[in-house]
Parts: C-alpha cells; sequence; structure tokens
C-alpha cells in the first residue's frame, strides 16, 4: 500500500494511470478556458491538449535515476600553503596540545587526585584546575551549552562556517588523517594512481601503513579521552597492564572505531549526512554573513573563463576577449576536503575552511594577476554593479543581539562560579509521622539535614535554629557533622516544642554554619507541624 | 531501483498499479543476521518446549541461596537475581562488618555509619516491621506502638530494643469483666484519665484512685503504684499523654473516653504481640534496625 500512496503523492501518471491522468487534464482545461490564469499572457489560451502532456515531476525523474545510496567518490585533495592552511595547522597544533597534554598537567589538591582537569565519575566530583564542580552546579554546564550555541550563532552570521573549517574536532582530525595519508602515499596524483592501479605488494604496504598509522592515530586519541577521566599516570598503567575498570576499554574500543571511522572513512561525509549544522547554516546566513566565495563577476568576464593558453595570459588579452580572471586551473576543486567547486556558488557541503582560498591565491600570484577572485566576502557585496572591499558587517541586530546575549551569559556565568559556595544543604522534613506527641505533651517534628561539602578539605558543620528555644533542637548523637571534601552526610535532626509554643510557631530556620567561616553561615527555613492540616 | 520502475503486475480496478520497490539490500542482510543471531540466542538460553520441558541452554549462572548452598543452574530470572542479591550483598559487607564490630553508641555518633544505617535499617524496616509498626515506625493506636515517641513498654535503651526484637514480646493484661462492677471500671476509667491530665470526675477519679490502689482491683501490682507502669513486665505507663489500646487523643466527649477505658479494663489485652525475630534475621540486620528504631526519634 505505501508503493501505491507514494505514486498517489507523486502524481505521476504510469502506465497503469495514463486514463485517469488525462480525466484530470480535461478537468483542468474546462477550468482555465474561463479562468485566466497569472501565467497566461493575454491572447493565449491554454489547452487542454496542453495538459495532456505526460506530466513528470523532478523527485520522481529524481527517484528513477538514483540508486538508493550514493556511491562515494573518494576524494583526495592536494596539499596547499596559505594562510588560511597555515592557520588551520596553528589550531590544529594548540588543540592537539591541550587535548593530549592537558591530562598530564599536575595540581595540588587536598584529598583528590593532583590532576588539573578530572572527571572523577565515580566520586561524581569534577575538577577543573582550581574549580570543583558537583553535579548540584549542572546548570553551569546549561550555561556553557547555551554560550556556546550563541557563539555559534554569533560567529555564524559574522563569518560563516568559521567553526566548521578551522575548530570542529571533525576537521581537525580528517585534516591529521588526510596529512598521514599524505606522508605515506604521497601527493594527491601520487593517490589518485594508487587508488586506480590493481593490488599489488606496494599498493598493499602503502594501505596497511596507512590505515595502521590511522588506527595508532585514533587509539591514541581514544586514550587521551579516557586519561580525562581518572588519574592519568595511574590508569595509562593500568590501562596497558590489563588492570583499568572494563569500561574504559570499551571506551577506547567505542572511540578508536569511531575516530577511525569518521575521519578515515567518513570525512565529509559526516558533515553532509550526519552533522545537522550543514542543514541549518542556511537559516544563520544573511547576505552580509562574510563567506568563502567565488567572485563570479571577476572570473567569468563576460565570455566565461578559460585556460592561459598562449595569447590569453595577461589580463588585457583576456578582457579583450571577453574573459574573466579564472583560468579554470581547478586546483580550487583539487585542494577541497568536501570535493565541491566553489566557483557554483555557496553550497551546503562547504565547510568553510579557506583552503581554495589558498590555492587560488597562488594561482592569481603566478599569473600575475590581483589576488582574491576567491575571497571571504558578502553575498550582498559580491552582487553589487561595483563591488568594494570585504568588510566585517557587525552593526547588525542579529549580531549586537547575539553579542548582547554573550556577553550576558559569560558574565553570569563568571558570577556564578565565582560566588558559588562551599557547601551545598538540603532539609527534609520526616513526614511520616509528620508530627508526633511525646509522653510529656511536647510535639516533635524531625528533619533530615544534609550537608554536601563541596570544599577542598574536610569541613565540621554546625547546626542550630533561629525563631525557636535553641533548646529544643535535639541533634542525637552527633552534635558536630564532620564531612569529608566531596561528600554528603545526613544528620537527624528533632524539633521539640511544648503545644504552646507550637501553637505560635508555624516556621522557623535552620542555621548551617561552616566551622571555619562562621560568615559563610546560611540559614534555610522549615516549617513545623503540630496538627493535621485543615485546608 | 533504475528506471524504469517496475510493477508487481498487480492491477485493480483496471488502472491501479503497484510499484514493486525492492528492499534495500543492506537492509535485507540485516535482517537475515537478525535472524542468524536468533540461532545463537537458542543455543546459549532456554528457548524450546520439549515434552515437558524445555532446552536449556549452555548459559549457568551459579549463586550462593538462603541458607549459604552454593549452586549452579540453566540460566533464569530468579536465578540471575539471586546471583546479584549475592553481589550486592558482599558489597555492604564491609558496612555490616563495621556495625557488627562497633558499640552502640559509636554507631548513633558516627554519622558515616549511622547514615548507612538509616538507609539499610530503612529497607529492613519496611520489609519486616511496617506491616504492624507502619512505614515511618509511627504505629497505630488499638494495634502496634509507636515506636518514634518516647514512651516504651519494655523500655528503650539499645539493649532493650534488640531484645525486644531477639525474642518478641507478647504483653498481656487480664479481664477485669467479671471481677468488678461498671461502676468500679467507670471510676477507674476516671482515675486513668486524670493521671494524664486529661479532664475527669474529681470524686469519680478519688474513688477509682482507691480501687487502683487496692486489692479487690489490684491494678498497682503490673501499672506499680505510681501507674508509670513496670517495664519489665510490659505494663504500661498510665501517667503520660501516650495511649495505645484507647484511641482518647481521638475521642472528643468525656464519656467517650470513659468508655474506651473501660474497654480496655473490661476485656483485658492479649494481643499485644510481638513475633520473634531471631530466627528471621541476622544478628547483624537485628543490630541495624535497633539502631534504626532507636534513631527514629524515641530512643534512651
Amino acid at each position: 500500500m505505501k508503493n501505491r500512496s507514494e505514486a498517489g503523492q507523486a502524481g505521476k501518471p504510469r502506465s497503469g494511470c495514463s486514463q485517469n491522468s488525462a480525466g484530470r487534464g480535461q478537468i483542468l482545461s474546462i477550468l482555465q478556458v474561463n479562468s485566466r490564469s497569472i501565467d497566461q499572457k493575454s491572447g493565449e489560451i491554454w489547452t487542454g491538449q496542453a495538459d495532456l502532456q505526460p506530466i513528470s515531476f523532478k523527485s520522481d525523474r529524481l527517484l528513477e535515476q538514483r540508486p538508493l545510496l550514493q556511491k562515494r567518490i573518494p576524494i583526495h585533495p592536494r596539499s596547499v600553503r596559505g594562510k588560511f592552511r597555515t592557520f588551520k595547522w596553528g589550531v590544529l597544533i594548540l588543540a592537539y596540545s591541550v587535548f593530549f597534554a592537558l591530562p598530564w598537567l599536575p595540581w595540588g589538591r587536598h584529598g583528590a587526585p593532583a590532576q588539573a582537569v578530572l572527571f572523577d565519575l565515580a566520586s561524581r566530583r569534577f575538577f577543573l584546575f582550581g574549580l570543583v564542580v558537583y553535579p548540584q552546579d549542572v546548570y553551569w554546564l546549561a550555561l556553557l551549552l547555551f554560550l556556546a550555541a550563541v557563539l555559534l550563532f554569533f560567529a555564524t552570521a559574522l563569518v560563516g562556517r568559521a567553526f566548521c573549517g578551522y575548530f570542529c574536532f571533525q576537521t581537525l582530525w580528517t585534516d591529521a588523517f588526510i596529512a598521514i595519508e599524505r606522508l605515506v602515499q604521497g601527493e594527491r596524483p601520487a593517490r589518485l594512481r594508487l587508488h586506480k592501479q590493481p593490488l599489488s605488494p606496494e599498493k598493499a604496504f602503502k594501505l596497511a601503513l596507512t590505515h595502521g598509522l590511522w588506527l595508532l592515530l585514533a587509539f591514541w586519541t581514544a586514550l587521551g579521552f579516557i586519561l580525562y577521566f581518572g588519574y592519568a599516570p595511574g590508569l595509562a598503567r593500568e590501562f596497558f597492564s590489563g588492570q583499568a575498570p572494563q569500561a574504559a576499554y570499551f571506551t577506547v574500543l567505542i572511540l578508536t572505531v569511531s575516530t577511525y571511522l569518521a575521519a578515515g572513512w567518513a570525512r565529509e561525509q559526516v558533515c553532509i549526512h550526519i552533522c545537522p549544522y550543514s542543514r541549518f547554516q542556511s537559516a544563520m546566513y544573511d547576505p552580509e554573513t562574510l563567506a568563502v566565495a567565488y567572485d563570479v563577476a571577476r572570473g567569468e568576464g563576460s565570455a566565461g573563463r578559460l585556460a592561459a593558453k598562449p595569447g590569453m595570459r595577461t589580463r588585457e588579452e583576456r578582457q579583450a576577449g571577453g574573459h574573466g580572471d579564472c583560468i579554470d586551473c581547478g586546483l580550487c576543486v583539487q585542494v577541497c576536503p568536501a570535493g565541491i567547486d566553489i566557483r557554483a556558488g555557496m553550497q551546503y557541503q562547504c565547510i568553510s575552511c579557506g583552503l581554495c582560498i589558498d590555492a587560488c591565491n597562488g594561482i592569481m600570484d603566478s599569473m600575475g594577476f590581483s589576488r582574491g577572485l576567491i575571497r571571504y566576502d558578502s553575498e550582498e557585496n559580491l552582487r553589487s554593479a561595483r563591488p568594494g572591499r570585504p568588510r566585517l558587517h557587525w552593526k547588525r541586530l542579529k549580531i549586537v543581539g547575539y553579542g548582547a546575549a554573550l556577553v550576558v551569559v559569560a558574565g553570569f556565568l563568571v558570577y556564578s562560579v565565582a560566588h558559588r559556595s562551599a557547601f551545598e544543604e538540603s532539609i527534609q522534613q520526616v513526614r511520616q509521622p509528620l508530627f508526633v506527641q511525646l509522653s510529656d505533651g511536647r510535639i516533635r517534628n524531625r528533619y533530615q539535614i544534609r550537608v554536601t561539602n563541596k570544599a577542598t578539605r574536610e569541613e565540621t558543620y554546625l547546626i542550630s535554629v533561629r525563631g525557636i528555644p535553641q533548646a529544643s533542637l535535639d541533634l542525637g548523637s552527633i552534635h558536630r557533622l564532620t564531612v569529608p571534601p566531596g561528600k554528603t552526610l545526613m544528620v537527624q535532626a528533632s524539633v521539640k516544642l511544648t503545644p504552646a509554643q507550637a501553637e505560635k510557631v508555624e516556621e522557623f530556620e535552620f542555621v548551617i554554619t561552616p566551622e571555619s567561616r562562621p560568615k559563610a553561615a546560611r540559614a534555610r527555613e522549615a516549617r513545623f507541624f503540630s496538627r493535621h492540616g485543615s485546608l | 531501483m533504475h528506471a524504469p520502475v517496475q510493477t508487481t503486475g498487480h492491477v485493480w480496478d483496471g488502472d491501479l498499479a503497484e510499484y514493486n520497490n525492492p528492499l534495500p539490500t543492506w537492509w535485507v542482510w540485516a535482517f537475515y543476521a537478525t535472524i542468524a543471531s536468533s540461532l545463537v540466542y537458542w543455543l546459549i538460553y532456554p528457548a524450546w518446549p520439549v515434552g515437558k520441558g524445555f532446552t536449556k541452554g549452555f548459559e549457568t549462572i551459579t549463586y550462593v541461596n538462603d541458607k549459604g548452598v552454593t549452586k549452579t543452574t540453566h540460566w533464569n530470572t530468579r536465578a540471575l537475581l539471586m546471583k546479584e542479591m549475592n553481589q550486592a550483598d558482599k558489597q555492604q559487607r564491609p558496612y555490616f562488618e563495621k556495625v557488627e564490630s562497633t558499640p552502640y553508641q559509636k554507631i548513633a555518633a558516627d554519622p558515616e555509619l549511622s547514615n548507612f544505617v538509616t538507609s539499610a535499617g530503612k529497607t529492613l524496616f519496611q520489609d519486616n516491621c511496617a506491616a504492624c509498626h507502619q512505614a515511618g515506625g509511627q504505629g497505630k493506636i488499638g494495634f502496634a506502638p509507636n515506636l518514634t515517641d518516647d514512651d516504651w513498654l519494655y523500655g528503650g535503651t539499645y539493649q532493650k530494643i534488640q531484645e525486644t526484637i531477639t525474642n518478641g514480646r507478647h504483653g498481656y493484661m487480664p479481664p477485669f469483666r467479671d471481677v468488678l462492677s461498671d461502676r468500679q471500671m467507670d471510676d477507674l476509667a476516671s482515675y486513668v484519665l486524670s493521671l494524664s491530665g486529661e479532664k475527669a470526675d474529681p470524686a469519680r477519679a478519688a474513688a477509682g484512685d482507691a480501687l487502683f490502689h487496692s486489692e479487690t482491683a489490684a491494678c498497682y501490682y503490673c501499672h506499680g503504684a505510681d501507674a508509670k507502669g513496670r517495664q519489665v513486665l510490659g505494663s504500661a505507663n498510665l501517667t503520660d499523654k501516650i495511649w495505645l489500646w484507647a484511641d482518647i487523643p481521638a475521642d472528643r466527649t468525656l464519656d467517650r473516653k470513659v468508655q474506651d477505658i473501660e474497654w480496655v479494663i473490661a476485656g483485658g489485652l492479649n494481643k499485644g504481640v510481638m513475633p520473634t525475630w531471631k530466627d528471621r534475621l541476622k544478628p547483624e540486620q537485628i543490630k541495624v534496625l535497633t539502631v534504626y528504631v532507636h534513631e527514629l526519634g524515641g530512643g534512651k
């Protein structure tokens, strides 16, 4: 039935349906004879005959021609030199240094591993240099994610997919994998040749070496990742002596495989088919957004691009023939890691890495033409009759709005972290029973007071009450609650009031005072029940 | 799926055809793979009924049962639960051992240990005690004593609570229906009310006082001359505000209160039975429960 409904949707007259479709055409023709359509030029009358022509929809044609899974054409990007490539290498080196070295950075700490950045899942503590983050602080993560999202929107609206091209780990790791590939198999032509030639010992060796190195880097990446979740020197030793927890091996296996597949095999397909960003970037781009673009007017001229044949080398010669500056060398396509032709205009596959700019600039230099045939420019500028110098259009409501949101959220996050408290308390009233009458007639309520010590050293907490006599508080045998760092402990508090007192008290406060810092004392309201509610 | 699209060859109403869109190859192979993997399951786990039994599979589970006997069976969820319980027991063991070797006072004063007792004790209490004493230990008037107040029939020290849990209790009060007249029981009830500070007829309470301490009713034998009860016997303290059998706090009128107490005096009590737990719980579990009950707020 599904197939049938599809056929209905496409509305395509197939052999069996042609009569039906003809009928529909007749109805249309009747309607159109009597009503002039907007598209109808004066004097022109649409006939039913026109509608009897087989209608073919684009989607249907595609369905017929395209296999379900498009076969991937391997991309062998040519290496290139230039300022964008240099910038990309710089980002890569910085990112790798931070990622791989950070877990090994020591950091003196009381009662916890001496590691600067450590996500201690087992005891639910996350160490970031001098900061210890607890699950209660999860809203910091929410703020951070919001910040990241707004930063992404901000950057995208301003300079396009800067994140994709220079900072995304898919791009970074793909770059590294391509570098390995080039190291072993040589430059693009050599790689293409190797790809086409039948299997030989040389090809087998080169492929094995490439994949071996890829796997090694993938494994190293996975290992680097897990070192954030345990004391790095200890975990590394345990890992290689087979004593690490099962989760560590499992994580390394998953990450090794996924890194190897994503950066070695899938590459640009991750950006095109998996990552949603390429699809919703169009909602973030404005006509003023700077993006990697080909200057069609300059490149094509009036007679199109042309190779630099003899007699067509200088600008004057070319302009005389109506040809633009593009000599159709194809280098911009060869260096593209997404395998696209930037000259076809903006495409969702473009990750905005700027390598085609580097490639084209090199060619323009050698031709003696000015640089910037492919450049960062705005759609608006390129479209204008006399394009000016590309400039950053930041005086836009969108940009200022994103910027303001960035500043506000970042400020709030910094404030929140700076003013974090060293302990967290929660007071839970025992509700079964809500209250108890004691033998001398007094009414007792009970409370479970939990204190989480978020400081880095042991702390003793004193618990007192405000609003009722101090003597009515009974903490049992635990008068001073000593909590080790990162732990939560509970004390059961009883409050006993005479019926006369209870009559007057509905609410009072518990005051929790860290012994070493009395000023950080905090009060929390609690209710006192002395009779069953009559709401 | 290359052009032109094939149809299944079925035609309805003379012109409705059906596309023949074969499933993608990868999908079909994934489907076969799931069938193949089910064969593996048949080999590992119980699968097919055979006669009165079933194929048991090669996977086995080894666990220790309640009696401490190690058993190995074919894979089944009951044994899996036992195995998981064994592992949980193993993880709890160090804490129970620490509780076992620590004196009561120190358990209550050590936040970490008392936190363990509070959570482990809660589970034990829900499983074993809550049926009578209710989820929070608040008891039920006319049924089971409140464990959260500070009144204890048999004593509220750690030792006494442990004794109560271990050996159980059986409270008894003889019926006075045949010994005392209605008038006498009325007098006694008024006296008992006055002991707790409730309003009562002073003249009748005075008469009840005399009767209480006389050989006729001989209440003081068990409840003591001061009417404060004797924990050795489990006799109730009649002078405090705590009531177990007569629901005085809920009674609105004096008549009802007197009637309720009379009912207890006339009929006596033979239902204050607490079962013994020494055969059902391990000593360390009883110890955890003892501290838990003690820390419900009324412990002495």
